[in-house]
């Protein structure tokens, strides 16, 4: 086995970064991969509560950088999916604990033992967020249809640009089909041609995403929830699988309704 | 959502305004250095050919991550004034 690094990044807080990694994790789990997600927010640890493993944590990252604890005792087992883990990120310590090249050693040590290994960027462009790609094997940057984080997303593509990563994809998350439809919201297609990278998946609002994340069972798990089926979608094109992009909106039409009832219409 | 008559749709305003700040941020061009850019880039061509300043479109565009600055430059025509 040698894994693929996968970064998750944004540049602008909040819009779904380690959501996107708990549900990406998950379902390359549950599809028989062997996965290891790093918590790369220093002092913001959260990817623990979003995947419900924050009762199980006793070493972190900075723990095994400063060679308090072996890499393996630090990972945590999903309860669920025996082949995935969790490294969290220190909560107490100085955000200077962990460098890029630390980050590329702790990888470079899973990277036999695993078949994808994803990494929570925090917000911004500092040192979190330049740890959290210098490993990296491909890049995924989240952003909403919206103006500011579409911005932040610009610049993050420019850095990865600048650093020569070029193996990005851009995941446009809490698209709201229903204010698209009124010209409310940019659609997928308005943000892709103004990041002009690679689309890697596209993610509806869903209420779904924050009542997993208060049980902390990711969304990607629920057979019948719309962004549980993008996320597992993203997970499917991340191994390589051609998988159509949703049409959303079109399951709002009481039309498409009437015709899929019929069976005039594939869903 | 209160819509006015006549005004254009929110996404399409957002569009717009994001295609041109993204520019900006990516050339590192400022408006104010992009209406420079453009003055000097008149003063010069003039000094060679007539052109019609109200004429001339200067424009930064993009085309997926390649910027580029477009002009347009119509030239008054000197021959053909010499014909007639
Ligand atoms: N598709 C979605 N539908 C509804 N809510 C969502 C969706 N995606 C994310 N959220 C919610 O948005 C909030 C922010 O998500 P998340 O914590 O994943 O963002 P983040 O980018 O990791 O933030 P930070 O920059 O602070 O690390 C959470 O409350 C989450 O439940
Ligand atoms: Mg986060």
């Amino acid at each position: 086995m040698t894994a693929q690094v996968i970064t998750i990044s944004s540049g602008k807080g909040g819009v779904g970064k380690t959501t996107t990694v708990a549900n990406l994790a998950v379902a390359l789990a549950a599809d028989g991969a062997k996965v290891v997600c790093i918590d790369g927010d220093i002092g913001l640890r959260n990817l623990d509560v979003v995947m419900g493993l924050e009762n199980r944590i006793v070493y972190d990252i900075v723990d095994v950088i400063e060679g308090r604890c072996k890499l393996r005792q630090a990972m945590i087992r999903d309860k669920h999916l025996t082949e995935l883990y969790l490294i969290p990120a220190a909560q107490t310590r100085d955000k200077n604990a962990v460098s890029p090249s630390d980050m590329t050693r702790l990888c470079n040590e899973l990277r036999p033992e695993v078949d994808f290994i994803l990494i929570d960027s925090p917000a911004g462009i500092e040192r979190g967020f330049r740890n959290a790609i210098a490993p990296a094997d491909r890049v995924l940057v989240v952003t909403n249809p919206e103006v500011s984080a579409v911005r932040d997303a610009d610049r993050v593509v420019g850095i990865l640009e600048a650093e020569e990563k070029r193996q990005t994809g851009l995941i446009i998350n809490r698209l709201n089909p229903v204010l698209v439809k009124q010209h409310d919201m940019l659609s997928a297609n308005d943000v892709l041609d103004l990041l002009g990278i690679q689309l890697v998946g596209i993610v509806p609002e869903d209420e779904g995403v924050i009542v997993s994340s208060n049980r902390g069972a990711p969304v990607a798990q629920d057979p019948k929830s719309r962004a549980g089926q993008a996320f597992r979608n993203i997970a499917k094109r991340i191994k390589g699988e051609d998988v159509p992009f949703m049409e959303f909106g079109k399951q709002d039409g009481l039309w498409d309704r009437i015709q899929r009832m019929a069976g005039g219409r594939k869903a | 959502m209160m819509k006015w008559f006549g005004r254009k749709p929110s996404a399409e305003s957002a569009k717009e305004r994001l295609q041109l700040v993204l520019i900006h941020d990516r050339t590192a061009l400022t408006p104010a250095e992009m209406t420079a850019l453009k003055d000097e880039l008149l003063a010069v061509i003039s000094r060679h050919v007539e052109i019609d300043p109200d004429a001339v479109q200067i424009q930064l565009e993009h085309d997926g991550r390649t910027q580029r600055l477009l002009a347009d430059i119509p030239l008054r025509s000197v021959s053909r004034r010499r014909a007639g």
